[in-house]
């Protein structure tokens, strides 16, 4: 067993073990920490395929951001694990039966002549990895890089507006209040004759 | 050298997994939101596996792409999720029926 099978094994059995703990232990906040342990070990999978700077983003965006968010989330609200629980053995049988039935399809598919084929090492990269994935995105896909921005700019908003609370009874500016105002509204210019000297 | 079978078995193991996943925490909204995370991740191994074999960088940019649009995705999952607990306390999804579909 080469080096590189035997990392393949190790890191491949990490991420399907914390896979079935994702989605099998009873507290949330477990299942979210099996899910970053999943996620460190399937970067180091991309790693092995070469594609350092995904393990790297996988890393960075998913652990760094999207968990970190899951794990706020879950720390946020009260649930109630055990009404949340009930229905897991109900729903045992079928859904072992679904998803290895599913396993079994779709590993002789891939155990068939078209996937097994012996594909000869492809060369190595003259550049590095993030070097040829920046080379491909700025030039031939950037117009779907740029719709990447505007979907991340949606999420943003979307997730600000649905999150934001309007809050009554606090003393805040209205900036298209303030933009309205004319200097009627402001100044009362009051004519009246002098006061007589006393 | 691994063959490729090798990834695509694992990728598929892992889908699988999220598929019973789903089935067995139907009530819990935040681990459906973590098993479609799973499934995305299965993806996107298959995708790294075909571009490094077939040398072909196409690949890796549409895993950048998903990557992209799964965190949109978790983060606007995630808020709604907090707008359903604030106005119904809950988030078992078989008390979220008032729209009857």
């Amino acid at each position: 067993m080469t080096f590189q099978l035997f990392v393949f094994y190790f890191f491949s059995a990490v991420t399907l073990l914390s896979a079935v703990a994702v989605v099998t232990v009873r507290n949330p906040v477990f299942s979210a920490l099996f899910l970053i342990l999943a996620f460190f070990s399937s970067a180091a999978t991309w790693v092995l395929l070469e594609a350092e700077f995904l393990g790297v983003v996988l890393v960075l965006v998913y652990v760094g951001a999207v968990m970190v968010l899951f794990l706020f989330v879950i720390m946020m609200l009260d649930i109630q694990i055990d009404t949340l629980r009930e229905g897991f053995i109900r729903y045992l049988p079928v859904g072992l039966i679904v998803a290895i039935a599913m396993a079994v399809e779709l590993i002789l598919v891939m155990k068939s002549g078209v996937f097994n084929r012996d594909i000869p090492e492809p060369a190595p990269l003259s550049v590095s990895n993030t070097e040829a994935l920046g080379e491909i995105l700025y030039t031939e896909y950037v117009f779907p890089f740029e719709i990447a921005a505007v979907i991340l700019v949606v999420a943003i908003i979307a997730a600000i507006v649905l999150t934001h609370r309007r809050r009554t009874g606090v003393k805040k500016q209205d900036p298209s209040k303030q933009v309205r105002v004319r200097s009627e509204d402001r100044v009362r210019l009051v004519k009246m004759k002098s006061e007589e000297r006393q | 050298m691994i063959p490729l079978s090798y990834f695509l078995v694992v990728s598929a193991l892992l889908f699988s997994i999220a598929v019973a996943g789903i089935f067995l925490n139907r009530k819990n909204m935040i681990i459906l939101l973590m098993c479609i995370e799973l499934m995305l991740l299965a993806v996107n191994l298959n995708f790294i596996a075909f571009s490094h074999y077939l040398g072909d960088m196409a690949g890796q940019v549409f895993v950048f792409f998903i990557l992209t649009v799964a965190a949109a995705e978790a983060a606007i999952g995630l808020a709604i999720l907090v707008t359903v607990f604030r106005n119904r306390r809950t988030i078992n999804v078989e008390e979220l029926d008032e729209m009857k579909g």
